[in-house]
């Protein structure tokens, strides 16, 4: 909300700069900021009057003016068309800075001859005030212009922008933004004038009211003048409206947008006599009942939301924005002024059905006091007749079913250090009080009686009280102290520290993290084969409308990404969560480790050019990370993962169980997904990971006798795999590892076959092994070999 | 050959000794077994015993001061050829690289704020991300239809209940853990919730719709807004550095009373002001306060004995005022140019 600062000192003396205003206010809890001030630059611009014109002796479009101010008079010469005698004028003495009205810089007035004639200063434009654009005239001031006062003091402003939160709607108002500023500063509030006189008969005479819903509106206050001049607003009143940012429209609707923005509460003024049999009905709206708006547009109604009618129609949307039919136009003359309260939820929700967040829904939204009403229509009555003329009714009607009495806060004076940390003496707490406009009555030395002013709606417990003070007071008081007392019984996030160490091992096997976006589209989930899970009701987007069942569409996402900009490797992981639907409730959010391993056409490094990445890479990856987390017994079987490379796939199982799947990603998702090359990818479910992992290690003793290491190379048919050889060399019992460390198919090894070679590593715990024993366990091995799988040893 | 003219023969042949084969055929033709020692010591075992003895002992003496020649000789050579600048050794050529992995900064920064806090003996736990609006919203004090609402635009599931409401929601805020925490524990609570928060927002340089917090929460007897400032002024310390000024204000939130906003001091002007902190100096962190009464009760605590405060931060803007980073986006976008900075 913009409040000017000159509007604000209305009601509270200050001698204090804008800006030390807007950082007090800040620091106790209104965000306000001082915005470009209004004739910070006027120096030696000052009000004068013209009390004579004369024509110039040597230039026919250039007249010379005389002008008074405080007993002086000068002479300038002026070229304005609009000067004429009588007039308030801005006159600039030699030595002020003003605007150049023609460059726009800012300069120094100086002394000049102008076609022979000393020019003592100069008349003002608005551009050379920097208040417009206009340099044709000079600015005209208002007939109250004092006479010699520096104009800064006449009409210097500064805008203050004030970030309200929701819990303050009473700070929606200068006057509310006022009264912080008397607190802080401890300078009394000057409030506006409320009184005016009661010339016509009385109002229940003209008109009634009736609330047929109290759940929606607790209270429902009108007046009514007769006989008003309708015209445009006097010139101070549109230049307020103006400094908030309403256009001016008409003297009655202006004084509810003036008393609005000035007191806070929304008002609304009917043309008293389209209202039909004088009635003002507060009712549910009707099924399909319609109204055409002040904006021309025709709404329909429903039984959810509250409206303003009269015998027959509703007349307004409550709180929201009043009608058509009823609007206070051109001819209008008796108008019946409204100022209500409403339930904050329903008219919230109204508001936002019918798209209309208007200046006075953003007010009653955030839950206005009842107890506003009175003073505002009482304020908007009394200026409405100082500008329209007209005779007030006699008496208000205010029909209040909501009233209740929420009766005192007990305040016990511990409350304060309990909450705060710090003591606050018993008399700088009534005085902060007292300063915010709150009754206290001295109960007992430990506590006070504390009851909020009317207009504030959010204060209600003792805590609230204690902020009151701590605010005004300032945090800064609050001394810093540490966290004594005991310390309570961990219970360690087991899922959150296996992930932690899932990031630490794939990063230290060379992975970068990632953290893609965990919304997605259907699209893209379909692309990868993974069921579309949660759907948003308000998406920003079609390309974020799901929630991610998996990772795999943003680590590719990821990875086609650094394609395009030129990566020759990528290697990233992401420890993130898919949302799977879970029955009737939350998903599951299943944490998972992913990553996408793709290295063009190979790193080329002077020592060699690194192996691009594959199956194998995928595999050791994730081997190396079970290992690391502690599981034991993993394997990778044969799987059927649609989004995998048919051949190319695995599923990784830990005891037996699926854990995850690895494999070459097909051509045709990479293709969708933009990816180029061929990419290999790895999911880990680390929910099933966790029961298998982290495991407290058992020492083995070490064996103190030596080791025999064989190496032997195999021939085999293409069908046998590695892991076939393996297990039966692992078989023997003096066996305590067996390595693979070679593959070569081609000649002489005949077509259909391929060769492996293994290094074995035979020991026993028990004594040294002969070399005969060694032979004799290798030779049993070749034999099952042959036996099983029809393996020969490829002859050197 | 008499012993003494063979030891003197072989220490002039080890002295020309040039590099180790060299070294190697002498040791061969002086100690090998087919040397003339051995065959001396062969060709005395017809001797009479104590002949035989005398010979031996000499032959011995002999052998082993050779073997001490050879091997201090062995020892020079060795170290001669390790001394010598070798062809080829360029080593300005870049080492072989080691696989060397990143964490993403976000993950970066959850460390080190949780760090910060562990070492206050805080724990670390997670909670869900889709939530209900019971947990998000009402149990935190904000009922439905209430404007502080507004200060949470919410993503919604497409998901109804019985009544017709849309009760499940993105969390908004990774404040709803104060509330799960709270109904499994008693107090004495001290936790910090690292998490991934949403908001219904358009996304451009200072906002996305995703993005990262961590909320903090302490209830026991005894806990203060003081130390409130106390904890925070610490883990700033911490997370800023030393020679960094912290403000707290007051400021509103609807679950907590007090409620505290808490700032730093803005690096690139020194609180001159800036563009950077809109001129004011400051730069807002995180958003805190004594935990609301009405929160308290509404999970069983006694609130006339316990009290306590709750913090959240946004991680994004801890990296970015760390980092000088100056487009959140680029979090997500997950650019291996802009990933690689954070070692
Ligand atoms: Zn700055």
């Amino acid at each position: 909300m913009k409040v000017s600062f000159r509007w604000l000192k209305e009601y509270v003396h200050t001698t204090l700069p804008p800006q030390e205003i807007a950082e007090a206010l800040t620091m106790a809890g209104l965000e306000v900021e001082a915005g470009q001030g209004l004739g910070e630059h006027w120096e030696g611009v000052r009000v004068a009057r013209v009390t004579g014109v004369a024509p110039h002796p040597n230039a026919d479009r250039l007249r010379l003016a005389t002008v008074e101010l405080s007993g002086e008079s000068h002479t300038v010469v002026c070229g304005a068309p609009n000067l004429s005698v009588g007039q308030k004028v801005a006159f600039a003495q030699i030595g002020a800075r003003l605007i150049d009205g023609h460059t726009g810089q800012t300069v120094t007035l100086k002394q000049a001859k102008i076609r022979g004639v000393t020019s003592a200063g100069m008349v003002c434009s608005e551009k050379e005030l920097g208040l417009g654009e206009s340099h044709e005239g000079i600015l005209e001031l208002s007939p109250e212009a004092p006479v010699g006062a520096p104009l800064a003091d006449y009409m210097g402003d500064t805008p203050l922008e004030v970030e309200i939160t929701p819990n303050r709607p009473d700070c929606l108002s200068v006057l509310g933004v006022a009264r912080e500023v008397a607190a802080i500063t401890g300078e009394p509030i000057r409030p506006p004038a409320l009184d005016y006189s009661e010339e016509g008969p009385p109002v229940r005479e003209l008109a009634s009211v009736e609330i047929a819903d109290p759940d929606l509106c607790p209270r429902y206050c009108a007046t009514i003048i007769q006989g008003i001049t309708l015209g445009p607003s006097p010139r101070w009143l549109q230049e307020r409206l103006i400094s908030y940012g309403m256009r001016p429209i008409n003297s009655i609707v202006d004084v509810t947008n003036y008393v609005m923005v000035e007191m806070g509460q929304p008002l609304h003024a009917f043309d008293y006599r389209t209202l039909l049999e004088s009635k003002i009905i507060v009712r549910r709206a009707r099924h399909g009942e319609n109204i055409t708006s002040l904006d021309g547009q025709k709404r329909s109604l429903n039984p959810d939301m509250l409206v303003i009618a009269d015998a027959h129609r509703a007349v307004a949307v409550a709180g929201v924005m009043g009608g058509l039919d009823t609007e206070v136009t051109e001819g209008t003359t008796d108008i019946l002024l409204e100022a209500a309260n409403f339930a904050y939820a329903s008219l919230r929700n109204t508001a936002s059905t019918l798209k209309m967040r208007t200046e006075a829904s953003m007010r009653f939204e955030r839950g206005l006091s009842p107890e506003l009403v009175p003073p505002n229509i009482k304020r908007a009555t009394q200026l409405i007749q100082q500008v329209a003329g007209g005779r007030v009714a006699k008496g208000i009607i205010d029909v209040y079913p909501g009233m209740a009495d929420a009766g005192a806060i007990v305040l016990e004076m511990t409350e304060i250090p309990r909450l705060l940390g710090m003591e606050i003496d018993r008399a700088e707490v009534l005085r902060v009080l007292k300063a915010l406009g709150f009754e206290c009555r001295e109960d007992s030395p430990e506590r006070l009686l504390v009851r909020p002013p009317y207009w504030r709606s959010d204060v209600r417990l003792p805590a609230d009280v204690v902020e009151e003070v701590a605010r005004i007071v300032g945090y800064d008081r609050l001394p810093t102290t540490v966290l004594s007392g005991r310390l309570p019984h961990r219970q360690p996030d087991t899922k959150f520290r296996l992930k932690e160490r899932v990031r630490d091992s794939l990063s230290g096997t060379g992975l970068q993290e990632a953290i893609t976006y965990p919304l997605v589209s259907a699209d893209w989930l379909e692309t990868v084969h993974c069921p579309l899970g949660l759907r948003l009701a308000n998406p920003v987007s079609r390309e974020q409308e799901y929630l991610r069942t998996s990772l795999r569409p943003g680590l590719l996402a990821a990875l086609a990404t650094n394609q395009k900009s030129g990566a020759d490797a990528v290697r990233l992981f992401e420890v993130g969560r898919a949302y799977l639907p879970w029955e009737d409730g939350l998903p599951l959010e299943r944490d998972t480790a992913a990553a996408v391993l793709w290295n063009g056409n190979g790193e080329a490094l002077w020592t060699g050019r690194q192996a691009g990445a594959d199956f194998y890479e995928a595999k050791g990856l994730v081997a190396t990370l079970l290992y690391r987390l502690g599981t034991s017994s993993v394997d990778f079987i044969p799987s059927q993962e649609p989004f995998l490379h048919p051949s190319w796939q695995a599923a990784v199982t830990v005891g037996g169980r699926v854990v995850g799947v690895i494999g070459q990603v097909h051509p045709k998702a990479a293709d969708v997904l933009e990816v180029t090359g061929p990419a290999f990818f790895v999911e880990i479910y680390l929910d099933a990971v966790a029961a298998e992992s982290g495991r407290t290690v058992t020492y083995q003793h070490l064996s103190r006798f030596p080791v025999a290491i064989r190496d032997l190379a195999l021939v085999v048919v293409e069908e046998v795999s590695a892991r076939q050889i393996t297990d039966i060399l692992s078989s023997s019992p003096l066996v305590t590892e067996v390595t693979l460390f070679d593959l070569y198919r081609g000649r002489p090894i005949p077509a259909g076959h391929k060769s492996l070679a293994f290094r074995m590593r035979f020991q026993s715990p028990k004594r040294t092994l002969t070399d005969t024993e060694v032979d004799r366990a290798q030779q049993q091995l070749v034999e099952l070999l042959g036996r099983e799988l029809g393996a020969v040893l490829r002859s050197a | 050959m008499e012993l003494q003219e063979l030891k003197a023969q072989a220490l002039a042949g080890l002295e020309q000794t040039a590099d180790l084969e060299g070294l190697e055929a002498w040791r061969v033709r002086f100690l090998g077994r087919k040397g003339p020692l051995s065959q001396f010591l062969r060709s005395i075992s017809s001797l009479p015993l104590e002949e035989r003895r005398l010979q031996g002992e000499s032959a011995n003496r002999v052998k082993s001061s050779l073997q001490d020649a050879w091997q201090s000789r062995r020892e020079s050579l060795r170290l001669a050829q390790v001394s010598t600048s070798q062809s080829g050794a360029d080593i300005s050529l870049p080492g072989r690289p080691m696989p060397l992995g990143r964490l993403h900064p976000i993950t970066q920064t959850f460390r080190d704020i949780c760090a910060a806090f562990q070492s206050l003996g805080f724990e670390v736990v997670e909670g869900p991300e889709v939530e209900w609006d019971y947990y998000n919203f009402e149990a935190l004090n904000i009922p439905p239809g209430h404007a502080a609402r507004d200060m949470f635009s919410t993503f919604w599931v497409d998901y109804t209940d019985d009544k017709g409401g849309h009760p499940m929601l993105l969390r908004t805020h990774t404040s709803p853990m104060q509330v799960r925490v709270m109904e499994k524990t008693e107090p004495p609570v001290r936790v910090v919730v690292p998490g991934q928060v949403f908001r219904y927002e358009a996304t451009d340089a200072t906002h996305e719709a995703v993005f990262h917090q961590v909320e903090g929460l302490a209830v026991d007897e005894n806990i203060t807004l003081a130390d409130l400032k106390g904890t925070l002024y610490e883990v700033a310390r911490l997370l800023f550095g030393e020679d960094r000024k912290a403000r707290f204000r007051c400021t509103y939130f609807p679950f907590v009373e007090p409620g505290v906003d808490m700032a730093i001091d803005c690096a690139m002007c020194r609180g001159e002001g800036c563009r950077v902190c809109s001129g004011t100096g400051w730069l807002e962190i995180l958003g805190a306060g004594m935990v609301h009464p009405n929160v308290l009760s509404r999970v069983g605590y006694d609130t006339q004995r316990y009290t306590g405060f709750a913090f959240g931060l946004g991680v994004e803007r801890i990296a970015m005022l760390r980092h000088g980073i100056d487009d959140i986006r680029l979090f997500f976008q997950n650019d291996l140019r802009f990933l690689r900075q954070f070692r």
